[in-house]
């Protein structure tokens, strides 16, 4: 028996037109002017949406078309990437469009806990005139909290009559008012490390030794040895290139911003050190949208940089990512710069192997990057000395939530957090006690107050079910609910999943309907834990089960209540 | 290089891997079935690039010594790997991902059980996952799309394995379906997330062929195991194999095969386009003219009901009647008042015998097809130049080309297989140049897309060689080993500066410079062309340049290039060596050659016609004035696809005798004075020889409808009246006398075919493969050298000029292939494009005041069409396009029969014509405007 189509109640008449989307020749001519100056390559696809983004305050369907056409591809090839983004708003063709600023409140858990679920209230309920209003994750000002990306403007304790006067002024970025310039970064010093390694006054080979005897290791959260790193790029054969990875997303992250806002050159000279090293003649600072102010600086200072010949032969490039949490995966992040969807890469090959556009890649932070000139400068034993409890150098932590002075805190690598709260945080908040942590933002676990002195450095936190990642160190009290962080930690984890692997993309979605449950299924959950952690593709998956995982382990009265 | 195996360990056992194997791979070899939903173990599919593939997560195996599971479909293993697939860990975490994956699967559309359509349920039953523990979709499943006429997309079964967008954008580089969004709510997308049925989507049915789940499905599918035959498909001349499902004498579903050509590869034509051999208005009983019927060259009939002007003849009637005719004209005026067109549509052993049957039985050789109508030119200019009038190199030869040139062609929309190939190897780094006027799929992946002016190829391809020249570019130790006649080319070359040839080109001489360079710089290079340069006037001049070009930068003969006119049906090189051509007998022998006659005459046993007989379109003409009197058509359709058809179809009706023997009540069968009901091509066994030179076997599937027979059958019947006593067993029998007579298949037996599917010729031993790259020593000419030619620029026959201002020209649409006489009775070609229309550029057509298209009407000086115009940014001002296959607005009512003086190929690609803007009932004439657009461009 022939079955018909379960569903097919009859067939289409006749074509009396060409299918698919039709070129509009008024979007086409809008879209050449829009993205004039932008050349017409792959890789800077996003690039040319963000200029269509900025202008029209979204993105109509017709004007993806005409972009795809003039970029010579499919529709498709434009449509996906620009949906992938949190920040391309993508209108249908004959839909209305939305108004054109957004208004972006964070609802990270630093935010939260500083009254955003009430800002928002208030702002949606009487939006500033041609605004709409969104939520966004975690924007990297979890110590100045509740925040709002106001079009490109960030508003930090923001208010409704903040928020209004800064869509009254168009949202345009404002430059950071105590920038470094680069006038003043040669004045401080900056650059003096590069160029007395391009004249030649160390091989290659000590200041791989000297990065090496410091111990510098990654401070994105993954900890990797960096002078390995460069030594693995630098025995692949070139072409190289060198990727800063300025897409700090780890809820409760900040420290990025404040380098690339505080000293911009330090990290244009870190990568440009990476670049000598491994001899690459390509260095991209991938930069996090919510962090337009670091972008409009970098993107002057870059421009002095090539002007006053310190580039030394090397392109530097800016690129902007849209809102994705995931892009801060090193592999995902090439994707992004390559003007893709950030799905991350199947390893072998590593992108110290084939990275992006396949050559053999350095990856490395911001603040990585920050600390070369100066370990180079002071030496191996100065960095070595500086570590407590048996760990060695320093970190900057991002600390919010509970506590007095939250903020960056630049402190020894392996201070405790009791010690941090103690000699840099002002201690607690007032009429908070220190209940719950998370040394490592939202992937890192939900660790127990009973585990504040452990040293905070890479491996402390392991035996327990979380790790310190990017130091991320969000404070929760006794007036905290830790399953309803658990709860706001895995939607994040929902919200930002790339959906390529199975076990992440349903794995986060389900995980965030078994929490949601008023009894918990910790059987299922554990089961889930088990295939996300052991099948998923990328950090995402495996590291999201330890929002749960920790909330059993730690908390079991909170988790069972 | 040596390539060694890499040892490693497989659940406990020491086992070798293969360069290049995934650890699923070697599993699968040593019999350990390891669940897989994204990997697709298919050519293609097995090594996905970037963030494809090794996604579902459902193969998971353990490595010792790594923190994480590995995708065994796409991790290779390493020297010395331990390598654990039955571990609890990775047992559990693969039938987790299934059961997540199962969670919110619809309820089943398809069958379930063995062989069932969704391999996830396969799995999921091998595994012994049954049901989810897992809490349902938050949100709504999405509902199914059913907007389009051949497939079915439910999205609320797909788990985003991504097998689909890889079919679209790596296989067949379509690139309409996409992943938008993220996380949960990754969706496949069609284009801008439109409905399949108003997407780009050209139905190649790659995606649903894929498909693992039941979230694509075709529309018309069987559940129920049926039977199936392994073939080709009845298309285009790429061959590309089929499986045909069959069940009660209906083909259910068409799926692509792994054949040679297409790697299971197939187009909406061959996938979606079959049931025509159902449709009602088959012919199923012999049919003689009614007496009282006189033959009106209107063709304005009933197709589905003859007998307005036939009744029902008795097979015996028929056929007597048909070689009474044929007889009483042969032996009044003598075998020269006869003539045949025989089908490129048939197998290569009804080409054989129909020619075997013309030579023999009507004693001319008055035997053509329609290869006339298309190569021609292309043939003529590689017999004198090269010596053969095949490709030298088959169409996947592209994929080792460092350039592929292709040249008045449109492959994506005529033969979609083989611009697959082609796209695929731009992705992998091939440089494509395309050369045509119109715009097309292939421009967007083009290095250099050159719309040059329509007829002007002689100028722009001399342009080229000027530069080649000029720059020394050339291949000098392939042009003084391998060719003679390039002083005179050089010379001749040399008055054809890219400056100077600009304007009539409208090239700029720096894109002509740096094409030249390109493509004489490339270390191989394939060239490929169409019609587009064929149909002309002057069409063997244009293929004289391009082989002049490919020769002189040494591009023949070695792997990654040579020389690919496209074949256009699926047997025309079949037809062609069978000898369905006037000058030659099977293999190119010429009939006016003695010693080659000698050989036929005794092998046939009767003296033959020592004078090549005519043409296509001079037996037509030649019918005009009475010197044909009779004409027997087996499977083509003169009336539809020859130039000028008013003047053709009078002439068809001014023959005394016009046997028609087909399946349908084509255009020229309703001039017929007797028509025989002949096979389809799913009815028939035999051999047919694609593009490349491949000689493949098609396979029945089914019993022709009604007292339709086989037309080996009708073909030894008429033989048989017409006094030959053949006694031919079938098709096998056939083709034992093609090989006896015909060197270049020596090496290819029935049996061989029947157990190999697909050999190339030319084939010397049956334990040899046959040959796929041409001339590597030398050239099947005198001396071994190739033969340089030079041409000059004429212009196109016929002129635009105040009264016909504007440039027509015909072609194809991807849903139809030919005259329509197929494609337009099968049901969903007809469902997505079936609708007569042209088109031009929106300023063109905004001109006449139709900025958004609609109807007008279009004359020549040899008839008028009304029709509906569609814009399109492709076409350039002044040019109008009109397919060819639409019989109620038949493009060649306009052509021009205007014949290329060596090929007698006509001009289908140029003639001066005028476009109105024609409102329902008033005509408003604007013709003055559309010559502004005109004389604009």
């Amino acid at each position: 028996m022939t079955s018909p189509a379960p569903t097919l109640e009859k067939r289409p008449a006749a074509r009396t037109r060409r299918r698919g989307p039709v070129v509009d020749p008024a979007a086409l001519a809008e879209v050449e002017r829009l993205t004039v100056g932008v050349e017409r390559r792959r890789d800077l696809l996003i690039e040319a949406l963000h200029c269509l983004n900025d202008a029209l305050g979204c993105l109509p369907e017709g004007h993806l078309v005409a972009l795809a056409t003039l970029w010579r591809l499919a529709p498709v090839e434009v449509f996906e990437v620009a949906t992938f983004y949190a920040h391309f708003e993508v209108v249908p063709a004959g839909a209305p469009l939305p108004p054109p600023l957004a208004v972006r409140l964070c609802d990270g858990p630093s935010c939260r806990m500083a009254g955003a679920d009430a800002l928002h209230d208030a702002v949606a309920a009487a939006p500033p005139d041609g605004c709409r209003v969104v939520a966004g994750p975690c924007m990297g000002r979890c110590d100045q909290g509740p925040v709002a990306l106001v079009g490109r403007r960030a508003v930090t304790r923001a208010t409704p009559k903040a928020i209004a006067a800064a869509a009254a002024e168009g949202g345009a970025p404002r430059l950071p008012g105590d920038a470094q310039r680069l006038a003043h970064a040669h004045t401080e010093g900056v650059y003096r490390v590069l160029a007395s390694l391009r004249a030649g006054q160390r091989s290659v080979e000590e200041v791989l030794t000297t990065l090496e005897e410091a111990g510098l290791r990654g401070l994105g959260g993954a900890g990797f040895p960096t002078a390995r790193k460069w030594h693995t790029v630098r025995q692949m054969p070139g072409p190289r290139a060198v990727c800063v990875n300025a897409d700090e997303g780890e809820p409760g992250t900040l420290k990025d911003r404040l380098w690339l806002e505080g000293r911009p050159h330090r990290v244009i000279e870190g990568a440009l050190i990476a670049a000598w090293a491994v001899e690459a003649d390509l260095v991209v600072i991938y930069l996090r949208d919510e962090y337009p102010e670091a972008h409009a600086l970098l993107l002057a200072e870059i421009a002095e940089v090539i002007a006053h010949g310190l580039a030394g032969g090397v392109t530097i490039e800016l690129r902007r990512g849209a809102g994705a949490y995931i892009c801060g995966e090193e592999s995902a992040m090439i994707e992004s710069i390559e003007g893709k969807r950030g799905w991350p890469r199947h390893r072998p090959p590593y992108v110290a192997q084939a990275g992006l556009f396949g050559r053999p890649t350095v990856v490395n932070n911001v603040e990585t990057l920050c600390w070369v000139p100066e370990i180079l400068e002071k030496g191996a034993a100065w960095w070595q000395d500086l570590g407590r409890h048996g760990r060695h150098g320093l970190r900057a932590f991002s600390v919010s939530g509970r506590v007095r002075l939250p903020g960056v805190k630049v402190a020894p690598a392996g201070i405790t957090l009791t010690e941090l709260l103690a000699e840099y945080c002002g201690g607690m908040a007032e009429g908070h006690r220190l209940k719950a942590f998370l040394p490592g933002g939202a992937s890192g676990g939900i660790m127990p107050a009973a585990l504040a002195d452990l040293p905070l450095d890479f491996g402390s936190f392991e035996p327990h079910g979380g790790f310190i990642g990017s130091g991320a160190v969000v404070v929760f009290s006794h007036a905290d609910d830790l399953r309803e962080v658990a709860r706001d930690l895995m939607r994040f984890m929902a919200h930002e999943s790339c959906g390529q692997c199975t076990p992440c993309r349903v794995g986060c979605d389900k995980a965030v309907s078994l929490l949601e449950a008023p009894a918990l299924d910790t059987d299922l959950l554990a089961d889930l834990a088990q295939v996300m952690r052991d099948g998923s593709i990328c950090g995402l998956g495996q590291a999201a089960p330890n929002i749960w995982q920790t909330l059993l382990r730690h908390f079991p009265e909170e988790a069972r209540r | 290089m040596t390539m060694h195996t890499i040892p490693f360990t497989l659940d406990g056992q020491p086992v070798e891997a293969r360069p290049g194997e995934t650890l699923w791979q070697v599993a699968q070899r040593l019999g350990i079935a390891l669940p897989h939903l994204c990997y697709r173990d298919e050519p293609g599919y097995r090594q996905p690039k970037g963030t494809k593939g090794g996604n579902c997560r459902a193969c998971l195996v353990e490595v010792e010594g790594e923190r994480t599971l590995a995708a065994s479909c796409i991790r290779k293993p390493a020297a010395g790997m331990v390598v654990r697939t039955a571990s609890p860990r990775a047992e559990k975490s693969r039938a987790l991902v299934l059961e997540l994956l199962a969670t919110d699967q619809p309820p089943a559309a398809t069958a379930t059980g063995a062989g069932g359509r969704s391999r996830l349920r396969h799995w999921q039953h091998e595994i012994g996952v049954d049901a989810s523990r897992f809490p349902a979709r938050r949100h709504p499943a999405p509902a199914p799309d059913v907007s389009h006429p051949a497939m079915v997309v439910n999205l609320a079964a797909c788990i985003s394995c991504g097998l689909c967008e890889r079919a679209c954008r790596d296989i067949q580089v379509n690139d309409v379906i996409g992943f938008a969004g993220r996380g949960m709510d990754t969706t496949v997308v069609f284009d801008t997330a439109r409905p399949m049925g108003d997407s780009t989507c050209v139905a190649c049915g790659e995606c649903v062929q894929a498909c693992p789940t039941e979230a694509l499905l075709p529309a018309e599918r069987t559940d129920s195991p049926a039977a199936t035959v392994e073939t080709v498909c009845p298309y285009c001349g790429v061959g590309c194999q089929v499986r045909l499902t069959v069940e009660d004498n209906r083909i259910v579903e068409v799926e692509g095969r792994n054949g040679p050509a297409n790697e299971n590869r197939l187009c909406v034509k061959g996938r979606f386009g079959m049931d025509y051999v159902h449709h009602p208005q088959r012919l199923t009983v012999p049919l003689v003219r009614r007496d009282d019927a006189p033959k009106s060259p209107a063709c304005d009939m009933d197709p589905a009901n003859p007998f307005t002007h036939f009744r029902e003849a008795t097979w015996d009637e028929a056929l007597e009647r048909a070689a009474a005719g044929f007889r009483r004209i042969r032996d009044g005026h003598g075998g020269g008042a006869l003539a045949g067109f025989g089908s490129a549509k048939g197998s290569n052993e009804e080409a054989f015998l129909f020619q075997k049957l013309v030579r023999t039985g009507f004693r001319t050789n008055n035997v053509d097809h329609c290869t006339r109508l298309c190569h021609a030119s292309s043939v003529a200019a590689l017999m004198e130049m090269v010596g053969s009038g095949a490709v030298t190199a088959p169409v996947r030869e592209c994929a080792r080309s460092e350039v592929i040139l292709v040249i008045g062609a449109n492959p994506s929309v005529n033969h979609p297989v083989a611009a697959s190939h082609i796209k695929n190897a731009v992705k992998a780094g091939a440089r494509l140049i395309v050369m045509d006027p119109r715009g097309q799929a292939l421009s967007r992946h083009a290095t250099w897309m050159l719309r040059f002016n329509p007829g002007t190829d002689v100028a722009l391809l001399n342009s080229l060689m000027y530069v080649v020249v000029e720059e020394g570019l050339y291949d000098r130790a392939f042009i003084d080993a391998r060719t003679e006649g390039f002083e005179v080319l050089r010379q001749h070359v040399s008055a054809f500066s890219p400056e100077t040839m600009a304007p009539i080109t409208g090239i700029e001489a720096a894109t002509v410079r740096e094409v030249a360079r390109a493509f004489a710089g490339a270390g191989s290079a394939m060239v490929f062309w169409g019609m587009g340069l064929s149909q002309h006037a002057h069409g063997t001049d244009n293929a004289r340049c391009l082989i002049d070009l490919t020769l002189i930068c040494g591009h023949v003969g070695k792997p990654g290039s040579g020389l690919h006119p496209l074949r256009g049906q699926n047997n025309v090189q079949g037809a062609s060596d069978a000898g369905l051509i006037p000058m030659v007998y099977p293999d190119y022998r010429p009939v006016e050659d003695a010693a080659v006659r000698g050989f036929y005459e005794d092998l046939w046993g009767m003296p033959l016609d020592p004078v090549r007989g005519l043409t296509v379109v001079e037996i037509m003409h030649a019918a005009d004035v009475g010197r044909i009197r009779g004409l027997y058509v087996m499977g083509e359709n003169p009336a539809m696809s020859d130039p000028d058809l008013e003047h053709t179809r009078a002439s068809l009706a001014r023959l005394e005798h016009l046997v028609v023997q087909d399946i349908f009540l084509t255009e020229t069968a309703m001039l017929a004075d007797v028509v025989l009901p002949a096979s389809a091509f799913p009815e028939k066994d035999g051999t047919f020889t694609n593009t490349d030179r491949l000689v493949q076997r098609g396979r029945a599937a089914l019993q022709p409808p009604g007292d339709a027979r086989q037309d080996l059958w009708i073909i030894q019947e008429m033989a048989r009246r017409l006094g030959l006593g053949w006694e031919y067993d079938g098709p096998a029998e056939v083709f034992a006398e093609m090989r006896h007579c015909m060197p270049s298949i020596a090496g290819i037996s029935w049996q061989r075919l029947e157990r190999e599917g697909a050999v190339t010729y030319p084939c010397a031993a049956e334990d040899q493969p046959g040959k796929a790259i041409l001339f590597d020593d030398a050239f099947p000419l005198p001396g071994g050298k190739a033969r340089l030619r030079t041409a000059d620029i004429l212009p196109p026959a016929e002129l635009p000029d105040a009264d016909f201002p504007l440039v027509l020209t015909t072609g194809r649409v991807l849903e139809h292939w030919h005259t329509g006489a197929m494609t337009r009775r099968a049901t969903t070609l007809e469902a997505l494009e079936g609708e007569p229309h042209c088109l031009a550029s929106p300023a063109l057509l905004a001109s006449v005041g139709l900025p958004d298209g609609g109807t007008v009407r279009l004359t020549t000086r040899r008839g008028s069409i009304r029709l509906t115009a569609r814009p399109d940014r492709w076409v350039p001002d002044g040019i109008v396009f009109v397919p060819f296959c639409y019989t109620e607005a038949a493009a060649n009512l306009l052509t021009n029969p205007a014949l290329d003086p060596v090929a007698r190929i006509p001009e289908f690609k140029f003639a001066a014509v005028r476009l109105e803007a024609a409102q329902a009932g008033a005509e408003t004439a604007a013709a003055g405007a559309a010559a502004g657009v005109a004389s604009g461009a």
